[in-house]
């Protein structure tokens, strides 16, 4: 398959239909984080959105042949939201459901952060903050070396833009007009253990970016046409780095949970699980 | 070393183009070669070695063979996350070179020293450790490290250190190389302090203590057959090392020893003491401070031989 093949099949569908995805995928992660006594739900909800428009509408990917060459990468540099990441590759084909219910088991490759090699379309391993911008810089440079067309995109967290290794990617990026580089920050406003701008001066964060000669959008990180959008906007020959700071609210399609940081760690019980799929149609 | 790497390493990006040479501001003019004719492969990525240690693993996933290059404690110690999750976590090709190693640039003071890289780093699963003892062990160590699958420390000195090996000697990754056959003393030389061993085992012949020399230029993984023979054959084997004693060469050496059943020979460990090092003058100086010189070994082995 040629990859303007591959790039209309993951690019064909339209925001309409993308809700009921997400809806779907939030409530398989509640599910699931109530049987793993997993946590990090909250923040494994916020960016729900954010990878549901990026691998239904933006990503040139191709879920039977995940290692292609010319494929587009993308890294969840904010490890803790694994189960979000899994479940969106299981949704999308990448592997079935059923190793997807292995999550966290005894044994099972799917571990509480994402491992390279742990289930196709995982691109890299994570789970320490502020490594996956480098090394999504890395294979961005290394499409310009070998002059293939992929793109890179890192979703990161507010919280992990407190790094300083991020802020050397910042720098480094713009310096070698990487315009294959995409950027997003789950900006839910939290952090572990508190308001991330109540704990590091983070504000403003887009003009931060905008300073470090990024191309910067702002954008509802939960309006899915509006991240639809924005994502195809992006257009390369430009010589600059995207970055888009999607605003969001952790813990997501859940009124219970929603903005509440409790939900960083808490681990839902059958009750809140039947009450959230409730919630989210699903019942 | 400086200069052989530079030179080797522009000899090899021409011989394989996913060579990519990743600088963390350092090196001026010395790759200019290198830069001039493999521009788009050559990347100053600033004083930001974190940042250098992740890209080089973006690198490496996508097929390429990065080499990192920095100071010593900025190259290892500086990125040490970068190098256990993004490079040995993810079993990646990644070549790290940490140039001024140990006591190289003493006078620059204890920022500017390496006693501890060997021992943060031998600790990481998947990583191979190389300390070549000359600008021949550090072509032939660069040349292997390219072909080999899995992520590499090389550990060199500075420059103008004496070429001790006179003809090219085979070289293999986890195989010691035999320089001086010897029957009373074995010494097992890391690194940079290959020409102090070979002034050490001139000065035992003069006292008739006939010294067999090893340069073990792979700390990891150690040459276990070379280890295994030395033991039962020789009764006093000596390291040496310029590292601390605390988790380096020596430190690995004893460690396989305790591990094997009782030997009939002993182990001198000869490194630095567990401290830092806070005076002004060079290497020669620090090695003096430190009882690294070829009189002060050779006495420790005379004592501990018993002669």
């Amino acid at each position: 398959m040629t990859l303007d093949n591959k790039a209309k099949n993951s690019a064909d569908d339209t925001s309409i239909g993308l809700e009921e995805i997400a809806r779907r995928i939030r409530g398989r992660m509640i599910e699931l984080s109530h049987r793993s006594k997993t946590p990090h739900l909250g923040g494994a909800l916020s960016c729900v959105d954010i990878l549901t428009a990026a691998y239904w509408s933006f990503l040139r990917i191709d879920p039977q042949d995940p290692t292609y060459p010319d494929r587009d990468r993308f890294i969840l540099s904010k490890g803790h939201a694994a189960l979000a990441l899994f479940t969106t590759l299981a949704e999308r084909g990448f592997f079935s459901q059923a190793l997807l219910d292995t999550f966290a088991q005894p044994g099972s490759s799917l571990e509480e952060h994402p491992s390279l090699g742990s289930a196709p379309g995982v691109e890299v391993s994570s789970g320490s903050l502020g490594h996956g911008l480098p090394i999504g810089l890395g294979m961005a440079l290394a499409a310009r070396i070998q002059k293939r067309p992929y793109r890179v995109v890192v979703v990161m967290s507010d919280g992990e833009c407190e790094e300083g290794s991020v802020w050397e990617a910042a720098l480094f990026a713009p310096m070698h007009g990487l315009d294959n580089l995409i950027t997003i920050i789950d900006y839910n406003k939290w952090q572990a253990t508190g308001r991330s701008n109540e704990i590091m001066a983070l504000q403003p964060l887009a003009q931060k970016w905008e300073a470090f000669s990024w191309r910067t959008y702002e954008v509802d990180g939960h309006d899915l046409r509006a991240l639809v959008e924005t994502f195809r906007s992006f257009s390369s020959g430009n010589g600059k780095p995207v970055a888009v700071i999607a605003h969001t609210v952790k813990g997501k399609g859940v009124s219970f949970m929603e903005d509440d940081n409790n939900w960083h760690y808490r681990i839902p019980s059958g009750e809140e699980v039947t009450a959230a799929k409730k919630e989210l149609g699903l019942l | 070393m400086r200069n052989a790497f530079a030179s080797e390493i522009t000899a090899l990006a021409a011989q394989d183009e996913r060579l990519v040479l990743l600088l963390g501001d350092i090196g001026n003019r010395l790759f200019n070669e290198f830069k001039e004719r493999f521009s788009d492969r050559f990347y100053n990525c600033g004083v930001a070695e974190a940042n250098m240690t992740g890209m080089a693993a973006g690198l490496a996933l996508c097929g390429m063979r990065p080499i990192t290059y920095s100071i010593t404690p900025f190259a290892v110690t500086r990125c040490l996350e970068q190098i256990k999750v993004d490079v040995c976590c993810q079993n990646l090709p990644v070549v790290i070179v940490g140039t001024g190693s140990g006591l190289s640039y003493a006078g620059l003071g204890a920022t500017h020293h390496s006693m501890e890289d060997i021992a943060t780093l031998r600790s990481m699963p998947n990583l191979t450790i190389i300390c070549p003892a000359d600008i021949m062990e550090v072509r032939l160590a660069l040349r292997a490290a390219l072909k080999h699958s899995g992520p590499i420390y090389i550990r060199l000195g500075k420059k103008g250190e004496p070429l001790v090996h006179k003809v090219e000697p085979e070289f293999a990754i986890g195989k010691g190389i035999i320089l001086i056959e010897g029957k009373d003393v074995c010494i097992l030389s890391s690194g940079n302090m290959l020409p102090v061993a070979v002034q050490t085992a001139d000065l035992l012949k003069n006292h008739n203590i006939s010294s067999r020399l090893i340069s073990v230029h792979t700390v990891k993984p150690l040459d276990e057959p070379l280890l295994a023979e030395a033991f039962s054959n020789f009764t006093l084997v000596v390291t040496l090392e310029e590292h601390s004693l605390i988790g380096g060469f020596g430190s690995s050496v004893a460690e396989w020893l305790a591990d094997q059943p009782p030997q009939p020979s002993r182990l001198l460990r000869i490194g630095a003491p567990d401290r830092f090092l806070h005076e002004g003058g060079g290497q020669n100086h620090a090695r003096q401070v430190f009882g690294l010189t070829g009189e002060d070994i050779a006495a420790k082995v005379m004592r501990v031989y018993g002669t």
